[in-house]
């Protein structure tokens, strides 16, 4: 059998991969992917603790944040869509009018 | 990790799905010739005739054709999907066959979630059409892949609400026990199938399924009429063969799921010696896929297709509604019985 | 053999989440997700949680991501015009430093009480699913229905070209 610890460590480098994303792409629609990535991360660890303490709640958690990563994947996809059709471009740094 | 390797279990799990692998391929075969054959029929004309008796190996023509026809790549195409995007259909499409039960001891694998299984697969089914249609950089393909990719998903929701009602009913999610519980009969002759429990849900799982595929009278994003050929325009040879026989293998899936939810799977009249029962029930299987492939080959023979927003009409204010009536309907009845 | 699985899919989804930020087009990022998801699905089913992992397909791979592949192909985005001239210093600053939270986590799970995973009196099947969810977890089950609702009247309004 496979110790918990190396679920968790799996799920901390796919958090870190998505923190890192997140920082550094420039392009929306990866910013957003990497929300996703980090979403994913979370998932597992949910579901390793829960199979570690033989609690069905992480599961269901798990269910949760699925739902709330749909819902906000397809708010964020909409807006996308509107700032692409203003702009031209899908560059972060070029919706910047609120900066001083 | 070796003696499981060795083991008579390993062993066996090898040898089903080297067979059912190989039974599903040459099924895909036969299903073109049997297609064309019975189109032709319908249309009073005498179908492949040629190639052997009754034109009987006309797939095995068209196999060796399509082996040595020259493999085109547009100019501008994106050469990592174009290449992708055929494995992306043909694997979901045969991978649906390691959950199915086609006897009683003749499973590959059975997952106390296999339908689950079955839906997820043909959740993604639907990246092969819409990669295909988008990495070919042409006008076609991507219309075609984008309408048949949103058709796709529509028709999802009815298919997977359509068949909650059967599972309000059996109380599993695993195939083999979905099998089971159709098992006795009512009043003796009577098999109790869920297709009398449940008429609404069949049908519209069985609509949901052509829909699904892209068949007939439903396939208006790959006709020769409207789009030239839809997302499949720019491909040739082996990689036209791969699209064409996950759209085959598709459908022997989905029949094969009807038959397992609806017409009581592997059950039926149990006669002779023992050798005998031993094939029956693949026997009685494999006759009632074969009475729902017909169906879905003389619903393309007769029925004309349906124009792009009646299909998208039809399948989000009709049928998913209906899905969600049965499933309002049904667990009310299960609920004070 | 569950060893080897686990190894081999955690490596899988690991690799891909990497490609996922290493490449220039954001469509092959979007197909690196997916692989990354049913990697993670089959480390659900090794532990146990069979419901999940095929939710976690048939949710995220296939509707999710179904969502954002559209949308990448709609949009027709050309390569990754990258801003990253002002700010190349942040991949240099940002690796680094992100190495060291890595650590500062390693360390801290490490210390983890090292239970072995538990045996399958719990199994994440439907039904221990379905009962949780109707009877202790039925109020966020009915406004998570609430809340898709709202997200999908939100997305239909900022999407559209006129209102």
């Amino acid at each position: 059998m496979i110790p918990i610890s190396w679920y968790l460590i799996v799920g901390a480098v796919l958090f870190l991969i998505g923190v890192l994303g997140f920082f550094i792409k420039r392009n929306i629609i990866a910013l957003l992917l990497s929300v996703e990535i980090m979403l994913n991360a979370v998932n597992l660890t949910f579901v390793a603790f829960s199979s570690q303490h033989g609690q069905i709640s992480g599961q269901i958690f798990v269910f949760f944040v699925l739902v709330v990563a749909a819902a906000e994947a397809a708010v964020g996809l909409a807006l996308v869509i509107a700032m692409f059709r203003n702009r031209e471009s899908l560059n972060v740094d070029r919706s910047n009018l609120l900066k001083w | 990790m070796i003696d499981y390797l060795t083991s008579s279990d390993f062993l066996w799990t090898v040898i089903k799905v080297v067979v059912i692998f190989g039974a599903v391929m040459n099924v895909v075969g036969l299903l073109s010739w049997v297609e064309r054959k019975m189109m032709a029929r319908v249309q009073m004309r005498p179908g492949p005739t040629r190639v052997g008796p009754f034109g009987l190996f006309q797939p095995l023509a068209d196999l060796i054709k399509f082996l040595f026809k020259e493999d085109v790549i547009p100019l501008n195409a994106n050469k990592f999907l174009y290449i992708i995007a055929p494995l992306v259909s043909l694997v979901p499409a045969f991978l649906t066959f390691a959950v199915v039960p086609f006897g009683p001891s003749f499973q590959v694998a059975d997952l106390s979630v296999g339908l689950l299984f079955v839906f997820a697969l043909t959740s993604l089914g639907v990246y092969g059409i819409a990669l295909g249609g988008w990495a070919s950089n042409s006008k076609y393909p991507l219309m075609g892949a984008m309408r048949s990719a949103a058709q796709m998903i529509s028709y999802e929701l009815s298919l997977t609400l359509s068949v909650v009602g059967v599972l309000l009913i059996a109380n599993t999610l695993s195939l083999r026990e979905l099998v089971v519980s159709q098992e006795s009969t009512w009043f003796g002759f009577i098999p109790k199938w869920n297709i009398f429990l449940q008429p609404v849900a069949f049908m519209v799982y069985v609509i949901s399924g052509t829909a699904e595929t892209n068949r007939l009278p439903f396939d208006l994003a790959e006709s020769e009429q409207e789009l030239v050929a839809g997302w499949h325009t720019e491909y040739s040879s082996m990689k036209f063969l791969m699209f064409m026989m996950a759209e085959y293998a598709n459908m022997i899936a989905v029949s094969a799921l009807a038959t397992i939810l609806f017409l009581g799977g592997w059950n039926g009249p149990m006669f002779g010696p023992a050798l005998l029962q031993m094939v029956l029930p693949t026997f009685w299987f494999v006759l009632k896929i074969g009475f729902f492939i017909f169906f879905y080959v003389l619903l393309r023979s007769t029925i004309p297709r349906f124009r792009y927003d009646q299909l998208m009409k039809f399948g989000w204010k009709v049928l998913l509604p209906l899905s969600l009536a049965n499933i309002l309907v049904t667990s009310f009845i299960v609920a004070i019985s | 053999m569950v060893q080897i699985l686990f190894f081999f899919f955690a490596a899988l989804a690991v690799g891909a989440a990497i490609n996922v930020l290493a490449q220039k087009h954001v469509l092959y990022s979007a197909l690196s997700l997916i692989l990354m998801l049913t990697a993670m699905s089959v480390l659900f089913v090794l532990l146990r949680a069979d419901f999940i992992a095929m939710i976690n397909v048939i949710v995220y791979a296939g509707a999710i991501m179904v969502l954002f592949t559209f949308v990448i192909m709609l949009l027709n985005i050309p390569r990754d015009e990258d801003g990253a001239d002002r700010l190349r210093w942040l991949k240099f600053i940002g690796i680094p430093l992100g190495l060291f939270f890595l650590f500062l986590i390693v360390a801290t799970l490490w210390n983890v009480d090292p239970v072995r995973l538990a045996q399958p009196e719990l199994v994440g099947s439907p039904q221990a699913i379905g009962r949780s969810l109707f009877t202790d977890y039925l109020l966020p089950f009915e406004a998570t229905s609430l809340l898709i609702l709202i997200a999908l009247m939100g997305a239909v309004v900022f999407a559209k070209k006129d209102l």
